[in-house]
């Protein structure tokens, strides 16, 4: 049976470990896959909401960060959205080139494609939606 | 999640217990910059009871690993776990560190 969860989270990064758990917690129908869960789900969740809050809402307490989670059987889809003007991720330069490889920042989007089946933003840029499926070898 | 500052002769040993990620990445640059300050060089970050890092968690890295080395200094990491390895490796940053398989052969030579 679909699983639905609906999180609204305060603009404060400190809150993503908790969020990140919760939500893992409840993805009760992907334990086989612990290490998918372990490395893949929980590092690309945490990118998507420490972007969304620190670059979306431009770290603003005032501002809030929605998340949508569905949970089938087949996988779990997650939607982050911020309430900031959004930006374009194709922007984001490929931090595994040599010249940004010693930078300090500019990884998150890079682990979030990397580590999710699916990453899709929307037209305006302030809404992620990722996708972890549960399919080859169960790891647990 | 906390950071355990020990020291083993001269070099300053950071065990991270828990996670390294957003949410707590500023106490870890602290606590490293705290003992560059007091005039500390070598460092060994060991992650033997560490779930998983964030892109914040490698950037902090990165950032302490240049202000060490600013001052002639060095930091290793040591005991990082198969997933802890696939980061750094996507990432390629496993070829600007030096990565240990355990904390004492991170102690090794330094």
């Amino acid at each position: 049976m679909d699983q639905e969860l609906i999180l609204e989270l305060p603009n404060d990064i400190r809150s993503i470990e908790h969020a990140v758990e919760y939500v893992t917690r409840h993805c009760s129908s992907c334990s086989e896959y612990a290490r998918r869960l372990n490395l893949n789900f929980r590092v690309g969740l945490t990118e998507a909401l420490s972007n969304a809050m620190l670059y979306g809402n431009n770290s603003d307490p005032e501002k809030s960060v929605r998340v949508e989670v569905t949970i089938t059987n087949d996988e779990v889809s997650v939607r982050v959205t911020d309430q900031g003007v959004g930006f374009d991720p194709e922007l984001v330069p490929d931090p595994t080139l040599p010249d940004n490889i010693s930078k300090s920042g500019g990884r998150g989007i890079f682990l979030m494609k990397a580590l999710m089946d699916e990453v899709e933003f929307n037209e305006r840029g302030n809404s992620v939606t990722l996708v972890l499926r549960f399919e080859g070898e169960a790891t647990a | 999640m906390a950071f355990q500052v020990s020291k083993s002769g001269d070099v300053t040993v950071i065990d991270v217990k828990g996670q390294l990620i957003v949410g707590n990445r500023q106490e870890l640059k602290q606590k490293v910059l705290d003992e560059l300050e007091k005039g500390e060089r070598m460092f060994v970050v060991n992650f033997s009871e560490t779930g998983y890092i964030d892109s914040s968690g490698l950037g902090v890295l990165v950032s302490l690993s240049k202000k060490i080395r600013e001052k002639d200094g060095e930091l290793r990491l040591a005991s990082l776990n198969e997933d802890l390895r696939t980061l750094f490796e996507l990432t390629k940053l496993d070829t600007l560190f030096t990565i240990a398989d355990s904390r004492e052969e991170a102690l090794e030579g330094l």
